[in-house]
């Protein structure tokens, strides 16, 4: 049996990651669809302000008027994006770091680890906001701010499979007949060192989508797109008229994120599947 | 004409909270080509550091290589640059390892395995890359190498993994096979057809063979010399049939009658006491305290290797007395 059908048996066990799958194919269709199957600009005002959901506009209007469902699928293409091309960016970046410093060890381990830990220190999210509020708010800074944030984490682990691994007799084996650091590096270890980062990896989208969430609630967005954050923002000050406005965004970044930690959860008991027996 | 290796007075040092420790010290010996030279002693005798070190493959922090040369055909290993040095290693070096569970990468097919060696050094992929696994495969006697080539170490026997360590060490034709423990870890019936292997193939492709072992019957079945390390010293070295019929340092002599079949169901014979700890040598012999022979010269210094008979050396005092 091929590894991606062996794998694919084993996570199809986990019902809760398989539930986690379907929701979050269903978000991802809607950020690729929604916008060609509902055409309305989600910064035009169409109606009377504040309303609640109708026939016209199925999930109401915010303060200025604009259509909420709109929003809701152009900004699902935001944070799916964001959230992807930040934790994509921290795990190359994270394995880079984490590997050189892991294979290497001594002075070099020491020095990206202290690096690392300068990062680690520090609460992500206020790191988040110095670095968008230091640059202009747009997509890249703040998909941009959210990876450097998070890659010393992916650093970490990966340093610690690095020098799990390069010590066992295949690495000494791969030396002895003669490669290179770099072609054992990422031809050799890093394979081997791949389950447990996938894992971090997929979990990771979740946090940048609420970090990316977060900095919107606070204003620190692009100003030419909708998010989910954005409109949590914009409800917050009507909260108590007109409580949907803030919960429809707030309950699908709550969905989606449970739906990401489902899937990568089962990522982990079908990569992992030593730590399944719980 | 000059042996194919010559390793004159290696030294590798691990530097340890507690001091230094000498783990091999002041090494020679000589393997000419086409000859196999066993390179025996107990567990911390030093062997496999030394082996290791011929390729410079102790891994970073853990040893130290305090002096001494590894001519190979002329050229000093140990002061080669990185970069010679990987054409070296895999090419004229090849190396096979104890544990062939280990020694092959879990994640890759053996195949790849056998074809990045390929690649590496002889720059082949693809169909021909292909064509040469399967002949390599074929000449180390897997079954059915068109198949097992796909598959992955762990669905190998230990007989087929070793094997496998084998036609990726020989993919090149090296001049020289460093063997570490390559039977210890293989069942007993296993153990013979690896050895025979490697003595076929030893005889088809003229290679010399550097076979590290403790097991003494190994030692008798395949090894032309035989060099006896103890404490990271060589204290013995001659043809085999010398040293194993006629060992004259007390210490070989007792390995021998430790490893010797006692038909009367008699006590097997140890050797009283273990290796001095290496934070701990005594000044004189390192064997000394062990030895039944001991006097207080072999006490007070370390006795110098010396000719004892024709190709034999030994460093005892007492030799003539074993």
């Amino acid at each position: 049996m091929s590894g991606l059908a062996l794998f694919w048996r084993r996570f199809r066990r986990n019902t809760a990651a398989v539930g986690g799958l379907v929701v979050l194919l269903l978000i991802v269709g809607a950020a690729v669809f929604g916008p060609v199957l509902h055409p309305v600009d989600p910064f035009d005002m169409l109606g009377r302000p504040t309303q609640p959901p109708s026939a016209r506009f199925l999930l109401g209007t915010d303060v200025s008027g604009r259509d909420i469902l709109a929003g809701l699928l152009h900004g699902a293409r935001v944070s799916l994006v964001v959230g992807i091309v930040a934790s994509l960016a921290a795990t190359v970046v994270g394995l880079l770091v984490g590997a050189v410093a892991g294979y290497y060890g001594g002075v070099i381990d020491n020095l990206l680890m202290r690096a690392t830990d300068f990062f680690l220190t520090i609460p992500s999210f206020v790191l988040a906001i110095v670095i968008v509020a230091i640059f202009q708010p747009s997509i890249f800074t703040v998909t941009a701010a959210i990876a450097t944030v998070s890659w010393p984490s992916v650093a970490r682990l990966v340093r610690g499979e690095f020098i799990a691994q390069r010590d066992r007799d295949y690495v000494r084996a791969c030396r002895a007949l003669g490669m290179r650091d770099w072609e054992i590096i990422l031809r050799q270890i890093l394979p081997n060192a791949l389950p447990p980062v996938i894992v971090v990896s997929s979990l990771m989208v979740a946090t940048a989508i609420l970090t990316e969430s977060g900095l919107s609630f606070l204003g620190l967005s692009d100003p030419d797109v909708v998010s989910w954050g954005y409109q949590i923002g914009v409800g917050r000050s009507v909260l108590r008229v007109a409580w949907w406005m803030s919960a429809i965004p707030g309950v699908t970044i709550l969905v989606t994120v449970l739906a990401i930690n489902l899937v990568g959860e089962g990522l982990n008991d079908a990569l992992n599947p030593r730590v399944q027996q719980r | 004409m000059t042996a194919l290796l010559q390793v004159e007075g290696l030294s590798v040092h691990f530097d340890t909270v507690r001091g230094v420790v000498r783990a091999v010290e002041d090494l020679s010996f000589a393997v000419e080509r086409g000859q196999t030279v066993a390179l025996v002693g107990e567990s911390g005798s030093g062997k496999s550091t030394a082996a290791l070190s011929l390729l410079r493959l102790l891994p970073p922090g853990a040893g130290r290589i305090a002096g001494g040369r590894v001519l190979l055909d002329g050229r000093d290993l140990l002061a080669l640059p990185a970069r010679d040095l990987r054409q070296v290693r895999g090419a004229a070096v090849g190396m096979i390892f104890q544990d062939p569970m280990m020694a092959l990468n879990p994640v890759h097919t053996v195949g790849r395995q056998i074809a990045e060696t390929l690649h590496h050094h002889l720059g082949q992929r693809g169909a021909a890359a292909e064509a040469r696994v399967v002949e390599l495969l074929r000449r180390v006697q897997v079954p059915a190498p068109e198949q097992r080539m796909r598959q992955y170490p762990h669905n190998l026997s230990g007989g087929m993994r070793q094997r496998v360590m084998m036609a990726m060490a020989l993919a090149c034709r090296p001049s020289l096979l460093i063997a570490d423990e390559p039977t210890t870890a293989l069942d007993v019936t296993v153990q013979a057809q690896v050895l025979s292997l490697i003595d076929e193939l030893k005889a088809e492709l003229g290679m010399a063979v550097l076979l590290i072992t403790h097991d003494l019957g190994v030692v008798w079945e395949t090894a032309q010399r035989v060099v006896v390390l103890y404490a990271g010293r060589k204290v013995e070295e001659g043809p085999v049939t010398e040293i194993l019929t006629r060992p004259r340092h007390p210490y070989t002599a007792g390995l021998l009658r430790a490893a010797e079949w006692r038909e009367d169901g008699g006590r097997l014979a140890e050797i009283p006491g273990s290796v001095p700890s290496p934070h701990a040598m005594p000044p004189g012999c390192a064997f000394a305290p062990r030895c039944p022979l001991a006097d207080d010269r072999c006490r007070a210094a370390i006795p110098p290797i010396r000719p004892i008979g024709p190709a034999h050396t030994a460093a005892c005092f007492r030799a003539e007395a074993a």
